[in-house]
């Protein structure tokens, strides 16, 4: 099922100056691929790193580098000292009252698993736990499993056509018995942001943890968990410039606390004895074993560059940029768009279709170009049947990204069309 | 990149009108293959005199070369013994990963050769040899 409707958005200038200023910031885009100058259209997946990330990792394993925390030598004194103001960073990106409600994990997915896992601790058997079918992968099979371990209902809430989750959804599914609610802030395929905010006010009336899956929230929109109220986020360091391998789950303090530890291990004890041992005050006793500083070191060189351009105004670019692809894709009767057509309540992720050519060989075709866009179900199986979508192509922008790139991945699709044999 | 070299007449034309993306009335064997990071999504069925493949026919969906590789290999093992028939598997996923020069064993392959290049595309390997190993799996069943 995939909608075409007339926009209601009206022509604005896209500015170019943005893109092209902060694209030679990120030496890896300045390359050729399959002969043709690189376009970069994947951020959805994993995002490039400007030259002030790649130089913070370098410096720090050039002149720093030691296991923190344990150790009394200088260097495992300063190696503590970048990990702890690498937290300290995220803590003031996301507006979070205490550091230590910064837990440092792997990415996302290890984030929500963790969650998933201690939260055992406060389900009993009979109780609901309410997802929506917009969710990635990471952000399902941690709560079926445990739903099946547990014997919960795992239930889920529906976008309408528009591949929206209405208010009113959230208001029916939600009940006495809700114990965990956990939502993406923006669908990895349709681009849908959901209301948030609004949500996790509904959920908590009903008496229910909230938990924000942020993987491609906290890269794109500025995100106060205080004012979110949400009490748990996840996102990834990778998705917004930083490295691949750190990733952040903040909690609420009290509910962290009240929380058994998920890894276990060095780094997490207060005592060990050979029977039954206590756990380090937080944060220490999610993070067990020698922890990635030099990933953590890059996302805060990340959030500083992101901070220094203003997340807003890179909202903003995104933006004109979906604006402008959607207007010009809508325009082609041989596209389908697989998300919201208005600009209200998305980002810059737009999943789309051919008629006639499958995402792979689109995805083959256009990489030729040298245009690197994803295709497939994108980690997100039960979006793809309830619109009955087999896979889709996806595109995906970041502050690097300009109109002249937009054009040739539009003018890519006719190549598609004339490989594939249709006049275009 | 030449896409050319990949996107060839004999395969789109097996994409868009296979005479073998069908069901088959009674099949023997019914064999369900899925690329679970992609989707690609087939249902091979095969029908047996003896030992011989008497008849073969697919259902699915997925991109072109998933298609196409599927439809050419069907052309292949009709009327060919199991044995035979897992020769050429074994041929035809050695051609794809390179692991094969013999022109000789490869000639047997027929028209599944156009698949050759798909071997310097690391990331569509697995669209050309999933019916492949479709087949594999149901044959295996069979004996």
């Amino acid at each position: 099922m995939m909608l075409k409707q007339e926009s209601t958005v009206k022509e604005k200038k896209i500015d170019q100056d943005f893109a092209e200023k902060y694209k030679s910031d990120f030496p890896i885009l300045n390359q050729q691929i399959n002969g043709k100058d690189l376009v970069y259209f994947d951020n959805a997946a994993t995002t490039q790193k400007p030259e002030k990330v790649l130089n913070a990792v370098d410096h720090y394993n050039r002149t720093i580098n030691a296991n923190p925390h344990r150790g009394a030598h200088t260097l495992s004194v300063r190696a503590t000292e970048a990990y702890e103001n690498a937290r300290a960073k995220v803590r003031d990106f996301i507006n979070a009252e205490k550091t230590e409600e910064i837990i440092f994990t792997r990415n996302t997915t290890e984030s929500l698993n963790l969650l998933a896992n201690s939260l055992e601790a406060v389900v009993e058997e009979g109780d609901e736990i309410l997802i929506s079918v917009l969710e990635h992968h990471s952000n399902i099979l941690p709560w079926q499993q445990l739903a099946e371990r547990k014997n919960l209902n795992l239930k889920y809430l529906y976008p309408d056509q528009n591949y929206r989750i209405p208010l009113s959804e959230l208001k029916e599914k939600l009940t006495d018995k809700t114990k965990i609610f956990s939502i993406s802030q923006m669908s990895n395929v349709s681009g849908t942001i959901n209301p948030v905010k609004e949500m996790a006010e509904l959920a908590h009336q009903k008496g229910s943890l909230v938990v924000v899956d942020g993987a491609q929230g906290a890269p794109h929109l500025k995100t106060d968990v205080k004012n979110l109220n949400a009490d748990f986020y996840a996102f990834s360091g990778h998705k917004m410039l930083g490295p691949m391998g750190i990733g952040v789950l903040y909690g609420k303090k009290d509910l962290l606390e009240d929380l058994p530890p998920f890894l276990k291990g060095g780094g997490m004890i207060e005592y060990v004895k050979e029977q039954g041992s206590t756990y380090a005050p937080l944060p220490e006793k999610f993070e067990a074993g020698t922890p990635n500083v030099e990933g953590a070191v890059g996302l805060q060189a990340a959030i500083k560059y992101l901070e220094e351009i203003g997340l807003d105004k890179i909202k903003e670019h995104e933006l004109e940029l979906t604006e402008y692809a959607l207007e010009k894709m809508k325009q082609l009767d041989y596209v389908e768009i697989a998300g919201p057509l208005d600009l209200e309540t998305r980002g810059g992720i737009i999943s789309f279709n051919l008629k006639g050519i499958h995402s792979h060989d689109l995805a083959t075709i256009v990489d030729s170009e040298g245009i690197a866009i994803r295709s497939g179900h994108h980690c997100a199986q039960p979006l793809m049947k309830f619109y009955e979508l087999n896979s889709t192509g996806r595109i995906s922008f970041y502050l690097y990204n300009t109109r002249e790139e937009v054009d040739r991945f539009l003018e890519s699709l006719e190549k598609a069309r004339e490989v594939f044999g249709y006049g275009s | 990149m030449d896409l050319e070299s990949v996107y060839t007449e004999l395969i789109m034309e097996h994409n868009k009108n296979s005479r073998n993306k069908h069901s088959l009335d009674e099949a023997d064997i019914s064999e369900h293959g899925h690329n679970p990071n992609c989707g690609d999504d087939i249902t091979l069925e095969l029908k047996f005199n003896s030992d011989t493949i008497s008849d073969a026919a697919f259902t699915g969906s997925g991109c072109a070369i998933s298609q196409a590789s599927t439809s050419i290999m069907i052309d292949l093992i009709k009327g060919k013994s199991i044995e035979e028939a897992l020769e050429l598997v074994e041929t035809f996923i050695a051609m794809i990963k390179k692991d094969t020069e013999d022109q000789q064993e490869l000639r047997k392959l027929k028209d599944a050769m156009a698949l050759k290049n798909i071997s310097n595309m690391p990331a569509r390997v697995k669209c050309a040899v999933l019916s492949w190993h479709t087949l594999k799996e149901a044959l295996n069943e069979k004996n």
